[in-house]
C-alpha cells in the first residue's frame, strides 16, 4: 500500500504555519496598522466614506496595476526602470493617432499595446543577451523613451499635451473597458438606502466603482495564479533564486525573463490607457517616477530586492498602503507642507512592522 | 563574383558629398545670426513648449539659427555650466532665465564680460537683469500677477481660498501662491499636489472634503488646473466652488468658456521666445536694441475672450 509509506522527502506543515510564512503576511499586517492609524486620526473626516474609499482605491489601483507584474519581474531577479517613461510614451501613442490621424480609439489602443509589448521584449532581449544588469539597461530605456515621447509629441503637435480624447472615445467599443464604472446598479441601490452620502448638488457621492480597481484586482489574482499555480511561476522563482542552477535544471531562464519584461511593459500601457481615457488627455510627463513607486509598493509587499522571494498579493497590499497614506494625510488636516515627511515616516513604520511580523512568524515555525 | 569595391565606391562618393555639404553649411552659417536659449524649463513642460515654439517660428521667419537648451532637472549648477559652455561658443546673442540669482550671477556676468549680449526672460526680474549687465528683461512678474489674481477674487467677495500647487519647491509657482495671498489680503493655505493627474484630482477631492468651506481654488499651472476641474466635476461642485489658473491649455479655455473657471492667466510666453530672436537679429545687423523692459503678462483670459484663444492654444501659440 503506497499511501501508508510516508515519503521521507515531504515534511508535513500545519496550515497555520504555512499561512504565517507567506510573504504577504507582513504587508497585510502593515496595512491593518495604517488603517488603524487613520481610523484614529481621520476617522470621521470622510476618508472612510464611500467617496473617500473610492478616492484612495483609485490611487492604489493605478499603482497596483503596475506593481503586480513588477513584483513577478523582481522575484525573477530583474528590475524594469522604464515603466514610468513607458506610461508617458504609451499615452502619447494612444492620443496622437486618435487626435491627429483620425484613427478610431480601439485601433490606437491595439497599436499601443503592440508597440509597448515589443519594446518590453527588446528590454528583455537586451538584458538577457548582453548580460548587463537590468538596472542599467532599463535605465537607458527610461531616458530614451522619455526623449522619444517628447520629440514625437512636439514634432507632431507642437505642444506637450494632447487633449480632446474624450470626445473621440465617447462611442468607442473599448472605451468603457478602461474608463468606465462598474456596479452602478448596486451602488444606486445603496444610495437609495442612504448609505453612500450625497454630493453638494444632491446626487449620490459616487455612481459606481472605477473600472481601474477591477483591473487591479484581476491582474493581482492572475499574477498570483501564475506565480503559485503554474509551471511558469516555478520558473520565475527559480530564475530569481539562482539563474545558473535553474538553467542547468532545464528552466528556460531567458524566455521567462523576456516574458516578464513584456508583461511590465503591457501593464504600463494599460496604466496609460486608463489614464488617457479617464482624463481625456495625454502628456509627455505622465508616469514620471512611477517606476520608483511600483518598486516601493512591491518591496513594502514583502518581495526581496534580490529576487527569489515575494508575492503579487503582497504588492497589492503595498499599493494599498501607498494609496491610503497618500490620500489619508489630506483628510487629517495636517498642513500639507509636512506631507512628504509624514509619508516617508509612515512607509518606514509600515515596512518595519511588516518585517517584525514576518520575523516573528518565521521564528515561531 | 560579389565585389566589395563596387559597394564601397558609391559609399565613399556619398561621404565626400556629405562632407562638402557640411562645409558649405558651416560657411553659410558664418554670417547667419545665431541665438541660444538657456532656460530652466525643459521643452517638455507645457509652458516652455510655447516659448520654444515662439523661438522656432521666429528663427524660421527671419532665417536665424536658434538653439534651445535646458537642464534635465531643476539643477542650477548644471545650468550655470551650460551658460559657460554656450558663452564660450560665441553666439550672437544669448537668452537666459534666472530662477536662482545666487547660482547664476557669475556665469551670466562672465558671458556679458565676454562680450555676449544677454536678454533675460521669464524669471530674474528687471533689477537683477540690469545689475548683471543684461540688455533687457522680458516676462511676467509672477508675484505681481498673483497679486492681481488675488485682487480679482477679493472683488468677488470671496475670502476662503486655497492654492493648489502641483510642483511645490518651484519658486515661481511659490511666488504665484504668495502674491495671490497678498492680493486677497488673507492667509491662503497651499495644497501640496503632484504632476500625476489621477493623484492630483484625488488630492483636491480629499482637500475639499476636509475643508468644505473653501470658496476658491487657485491652480498655478495647466497640470494642476485640469485635475482640479475634474475633481470639482466629480464632487458636483462645478461652478459653485470657483476656480482660476495660471497658464492656458485647450481644456482650461473650454472650461472658461463654459463658465466652470473664472479665468486663465496668460504670461504670453510665446513672445519670450519670438521677440528676443528678432531683437538679436536686428542687433547683429543694425545694432538696434529696445531701451526698456518688456512685460509680456499677465493677460487675463476670461469668458469673453477665451473662445477666440482656443484654436491658438491647440497650435501651441498661447
Amino acid at each position: 500500500m503506497v499511501s501508508e509509506i510516508r515519503d521521507e522527502r515531504v515534511r508535513s506543515v500545519s496550515r497555520l504555519s504555512r499561512l504565517l510564512s507567506r510573504p504577504e503576511l507582513g504587508a497585510a499586517a502593515g496595512t491593518v496598522l495604517v488603517f488603524v492609524f487613520f481610523a484614529i486620526t481621520a476617522g470621521n473626516t470622510g476618508l472612510f466614506s464611500a467617496k473617500g474609499i473610492v478616492n484612495f482605491l483609485e490611487v492604489s489601483a493605478q499603482l497596483g496595476i503596475l506593481a503586480a507584474p513588477v513584483a513577478l519581474l523582481m522575484i525573477a531577479g530583474e528590475f524594469d526602470l522604464s515603466v514610468g517613461s513607458m506610461i508617458g510614451f504609451a499615452g502619447i501613442l494612444i492620443a496622437i493617432p486618435a487626435v491627429f490621424w483620425g484613427w478610431p480609439i480601439w485601433l490606437s489602443l491595439l497599436f499601443t499595446f503592440a508597440i509597448c509589448g515589443g519594446i518590453g521584449a527588446l528590454n528583455g532581449l537586451a538584458v538577457v543577451r548582453t548580460g548587463l544588469p537590468s538596472f542599467i539597461v532599463t535605465l537607458g530605456s527610461l531616458f530614451m523613451l522619455r526623449g522619444l515621447t517628447l520629440g514625437l509629441t512636439r514634432g507632431i503637435s507642437g505642444r506637450t499635451q494632447v487633449s480632446g480624447v474624450h470626445e473621440l472615445a465617447q462611442n468607442d467599443p473599448l472605451n468603457s473597458l478602461f474608463s468606465g464604472q462598474v456596479l452602478s446598479g448596486p451602488i444606486a441601490w445603496l444610495a437609495n438606502l442612504g448609505l453612500i452620502g450625497k454630493r453638494a448638488d444632491g446626487m449620490p457621492a459616487i455612481s459606481g466603482i472605477p473600472v481601474s480597481i477591477v483591473w487591479w484586482i484581476v491582474l493581482t489574482l492572475a499574477c498570483t495564479w501564475l506565480l503559485t499555480r503554474s509551471r511558469f511561476g516555478n520558473w520565475i522563482f527559480a530564475a530569481g533564486g539562482e539563474a545558473n542552477a535553474a538553467r542547468n535544471l532545464g528552466v528556460p531562464v531567458a524566455r521567462t525573463k523576456i516574458t516578464l519584461f513584456v508583461m511590465t511593459a503591457l501593464a504600463a500601457a494599460l496604466f496609460a490607457a486608463i489614464q488617457v481615457l479617464v482624463t481625456g488627455s495625454a502628456d509627455t510627463l505622465r508616469g514620471t517616477q512611477k517606476e520608483f513607486e511600483a518598486i516601493i509598493a512591491v518591496v513594502i509587499g514583502g518581495t526581496l530586492l534580490t529576487g527569489g522571494y515575494g508575492s503579487a498579493v503582497g504588492a497589492m497590499f503595498g499599493a494599498l498602503i501607498f494609496g491610503v497614506v497618500q490620500m489619508g494625510i489630506f483628510y487629517t488636516g495636517i498642513d500639507t507642507d509636512w506631507f512628504k515627511l509624514f509619508m516617508g515616516a509612515m512607509m518606514v513604520i509600515a515596512v518595519l512592522f511588516n518585517s517584525y511580523v514576518r520575523n516573528r512568524a518565521m521564528r515561531s515555525r | 563574383m560579389f565585389s566589395l569595391a563596387k559597394l564601397i565606391k558609391p559609399a565613399l562618393g556619398l561621404l565626400a558629398g556629405f562632407t562638402m555639404m557640411a562645409a558649405a553649411t558651416t560657411l553659410a552659417a558664418a554670417d547667419e545670426t545665431r541665438v541660444v536659449f538657456v532656460t530652466h524649463g525643459q521643452s517638455g513642460d507645457p509652458y516652455w513648449s510655447v516659448v520654444k515654439n515662439g523661438m522656432d517660428d521666429a528663427a524660421k521667419t527671419l532665417g536665424v539659427k536658434a538653439e534651445y537648451l535646458a537642464p534635465e532637472t531643476f539643477d542650477m549648477a548644471k545650468m550655470g555650466q551650460m551658460i559657460d559652455a554656450i558663452a564660450a561658443s560665441k553666439p550672437d546673442g544669448m537668452v537666459v532665465s534666472i530662477p536662482d540669482a545666487a547660482a547664476l550671477t557669475t556665469p551670466v556676468k562672465n558671458a556679458v564680460a565676454a562680450g555676449i549680449p544677454v536678454i533675460v526672460i521669464d524669471s530674474g526680474g528687471s533689477k537683477l537683469t540690469h545689475d548683471l549687465g543684461g540688455l533687457l528683461f522680458m516676462g511676467q512678474d509672477e508675484f505681481q500677477a498673483g497679486v492681481m489674481a488675488g485682487e480679482r477674487i477679493k472683488a468677488l467677495g470671496l475670502t476662503k481660498a486655497v492654492c493648489a500647487n502641483h510642483e511645490v519647491g518651484n519658486s515661481s509657482l511659490d511666488d504665484r501662491c504668495a502674491g495671490f495671498a497678498k492680493g486677497l489680503g488673507v492667509d491662503v493655505p497651499v495644497m501640496n499636489g503632484v504632476i500625476d493627474p489621477t493623484e492630483m484630482k484625488n488630492r483636491v477631492i480629499a482637500y475639499m472634503t476636509a475643508h468644505a468651506d473653501t470658496q476658491f481654488i487657485l491652480a498655478v499651472g495647466a497640470s494642476g488646473a485640469e485635475p482640479t476641474l475634474a475633481a470639482l466635476d466629480e464632487m458636483g461642485l462645478s461652478g459653485k466652488v470657483k476656480t482660476g489658473t495660471f497658464d492656458l491649455s485647450p481644456t482650461i479655455l473650454q472650461a472658461v468658456v463654459a463658465g466652470k473657471m473664472e479665468w486663465g492667466i496668460d504670461a504670453q510666453q510665446y513672445a519670450m521666445g519670438y521677440i528676443p530672436v528678432a531683437m538679436f537679429d536686428l542687433w547683429k545687423k543694425y545694432k538696434i536694441m529696445p531701451i526698456a523692459d518688456y512685460p509680456t503678462g499677465p493677460g487675463f483670459v476670461t469668458k469673453d475672450t477665451a473662445a477666440s484663444v482656443i484654436e491658438l492654444s491647440k497650435q501651441g501659440k498661447r
